[in-house]
């Protein structure tokens, strides 16, 4: 096992998988000679060239539909979009062609690409630098959307993602590129479905995903410590398609549920799985489960407001104790 | 441009230059947080267009490369650090930050920090001032790289089709964060993209604001003639980074190096002195009270200006 940084992880399974199959490709802006913004493509160009290390004009829809059709054909591009806000611009090729085109050519071409965005408030970057989009990215038939909550899960769910003959979304958090963790020196495939209990508890379970799972850690030990009440958490790496069985299963145990997560409310992860928890275990519930997520508003660039708007573990610790009837 | 002018417009840029590398030293200090996108190089650009068209008047709308454009149109430098600080009392209430720079009254109509996310949103004033009937133009400042999305084609076909008064200036400084224009683009000389929707367009140095003042004029006057569009590439280069973390391993020294013996600042300076306009000691003490300007008063009222209250978090979401 060795110790690695997130994005040293994505760096590791990119160099793995194009060494394995000469038609996988990266493709972004700045991630060649530049190394990438974040450092996941560091070096590869100097190793595989700028055939299949592509430096991207800024045209997010035009180079990701690019990279959709070349996977028509049989290529396997990674195409990393620098932030999830300019993903925007390549939702219309993702959405209209990438995830409809499987099911509306009766199953004749399929769009085997990977998309990786980095999505988070990081520090005071300012309404059109700090969108949340999750919620919008798991409401799409035919795009399986994974988010990566530590180095050993980034560096897997990349080389998984490569393999899948679906359109992958890896979805990953500006603020965790340089979290450090444990990677197995073999080689490591980690499931595109699922979910992870990262801690076992009995009295709620807390639902996070991505950055929200370090939130709910962190909350399950100040509530185990300070208030006796013991959490189970439950990382959601897969927002699509999402884990029912998984989430049934940790409601049956603990029967009270706090889902967290940084996107804004209303319409996110955690009303979706507000709404699969009534569906499947509603008369198993010994509370109305709970939601902590943003303020609906565009992030602030002034750091006392946008922390305010930004929810964290001391959130999820209040959540849980107003349910208990503790605060 | 008269000599009186041009010894204003070189306080102006002074001005520009200083604020600028004060904002450099606020952020190492931490003052300044986010994403920081600094202008030192491009003087010539912004002022030697707005010195031909009517700042405060005329509308401006551009990237998050953004402050000088600001300050340059009226507002005052005071609110645009205030706003870098997140304070309450800066243009954007400290809601923006740097990469959202507003100060609707002085028509600087902002700072975006999608790259293109401007070049509609320019047409659209454009439309606007058309169907009112006034005489201001529309110009909209943005970067080479810019070029390459989508909605530069489909604005510049707009604007055409409908002869909206809209300046396009392209500020080309070469490069887009660390990927040079020669890696990105098919076209280098980016006037010769507009011509693909038949519009106006011309290229000229833009680092000796006599040349951009000349060539702007040209493109502001037919533009506020009313006969369409104007595309205007001016060729220049940012001295630092693309933003504050960047190293700049993707050029060389030695280019920076004979870029900077094309200093805007100097040029101007240099002629002035030349007509026997301006001394090297009145140059050294516009730089001096410059200064002093910046650590006294904007800086001063960035520092004890309040932060906004976070009971207002919501303010500003709706109307
Ligand atoms: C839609 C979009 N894609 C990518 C980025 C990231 N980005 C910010 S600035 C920049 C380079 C833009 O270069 P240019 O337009 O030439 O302006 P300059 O920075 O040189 O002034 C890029 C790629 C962004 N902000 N928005």
């Amino acid at each position: 096992m060795a110790e690695m940084m997130y994005w040293e992880g994505l760096r590791r399974a990119h160099d793995e998988e194009m060494t394995r199959d000469p038609l996988v490709i990266c493709m972004g802006e700045d991630i060649g000679v530049a190394g990438g913004t974040y450092k996941a493509t560091k070096d590869l160009y100097e190793k595989f060239g700028e055939k299949r290390v592509m430096d991207t004009p800024i045209s997010e829809g035009g180079y990701t539909g690019l990279g959709i059709g070349a996977s028509f054909i049989g290529i396997r591009p990674i195409i990393e979009i620098m932030s999830v806000n300019f993903a925007w611009l390549a939702m219309d090729q993702m959405f209209n062609s990438a995830a409809k085109v499987r099911y509306m050519s009766g199953g004749q071409l399929t769009a085997p690409c990977v998309f990786r965005s980095a999505g988070g408030a990081a520090h005071q970057l300012g309404a059109q630098h700090s969108a949340r989009m999750e919620k919008v990215f798991m409401g799409v038939a035919g795009l399986r959307v994974v988010t990566p909550s530590n180095p050993k899960q980034a560096y897997g769910m990349l080389k998984s993602a490569v393999r899948s003959d679906d359109p992958v979304f890896i979805y990953e958090h500006e603020l965790m590129y340089n979290m450090k963790g444990e990677i197995p020196d073999e080689e490591y495939f980690h499931p595109l479905e699922g979910s992870e209990v990262t801690r076992s508890g009995a009295d709620v379970t807390l639902f996070g995903y991505n950055i929200s799972v370090h939130w709910c850690l962190k909350a399950a030990e100040i509530l185990e410590k300070q208030h006796g009440i013991s959490a189970e958490v439950v990382d959601l790496y897969a927002l699509a398609p999402l884990d029912r069985a998984g989430i049934k299963k940790s409601i049956s145990k603990t029967h009270r549920a706090v889902i967290a997560e940084e996107d804004e409310a209303p319409v996110g992860v955690g009303s979706e799985i507000i709404a699969i928890i009534n569906e499947e275990c509603f008369f198993e519930l010994d509370a109305a489960p709970v939601r902590v997520h943003s303020a609906l508003v565009p992030q602030p660039y002034n750091h006392t407001l946008e922390k305010a708007a930004i929810p964290d573990h001391q959130d999820v610790v209040n959540a849980v104790l107003k349910m208990f009837g503790k605060a | 441009m008269t000599l009186d002018d041009k010894k204003r417009v070189l306080r102006e840029m002074v001005l520009h230059r200083r604020f600028e590398e004060r904002c450099y030293q606020a952020y190492i200090e931490r003052k300044i947080g986010g994403f920081l996108h600094l202008y030192p190089g491009q003087e010539a650009c912004c002022n030697g267009v707005m010195e031909a068209a009517r700042p405060g008047h005329d509308y401006v709308i551009t990237g998050y490369r953004d402050h000088v454009h600001a300050i340059k149109c009226g507002t005052d430098p005071k609110v645009v650090m205030a706003e870098l600080y997140g304070k309450e009392t800066g243009c954007s209430k400290g809601r923006g930050g740097s990469m959202h720079v507003f100060d609707v009254a002085h028509r600087f109509m902002g700072g975006y920090a999608l790259v293109g996310g401007p070049f509609p949103l320019a047409a659209g004033i454009a439309k606007g001032i058309q169907m009112k009937g006034g005489d201001e133009i529309s110009i909209c400042f943005l970067g080479d790289a810019a070029n390459n999305q989508g909605v530069f084609h489909e604005t510049l076909n707009m604007a055409k089709v409908w002869n909206l008064p809209v300046l396009f200036v392209c500020e080309n400084n070469q490069y887009g964060i660390g990927t040079s224009i020669q890696r990105s683009t098919a076209v280098l000389d980016q006037y010769k993209r507009a011509c693909a929707y038949n519009i106006e367009a011309a290229q000229c140095d833009g680092q000796d604001i006599d040349t951009v003042y000349e060539y702007a004029k040209t493109a502001v006057d037919y533009v506020r003639s009313g006969k369409g569009p104007y595309f205007l590439e001016l060729m220049t280069y940012r001295y630092r980074g693309h933003s504050m973390s960047d190293s700049r391993g993707y050029r060389s020294r030695e280019e920076e190096e004979e870029w900077k013996l094309r200093d805007p600042i100097n040029i101007l300076r240099d002629k002035l002195i030349a007509a026997g306009a301006l001394s090297m000691d009145e140059f050294t003490a516009i730089e001096k009270a410059t200064d002093d300007y910046i650590e006294n008063d904007v800086m001063k009222f960035a520092e004890e200006s309040p932060e906004p209250n976070v009971a207002d978090l919501e303010k500003y979401v709706l109307a």
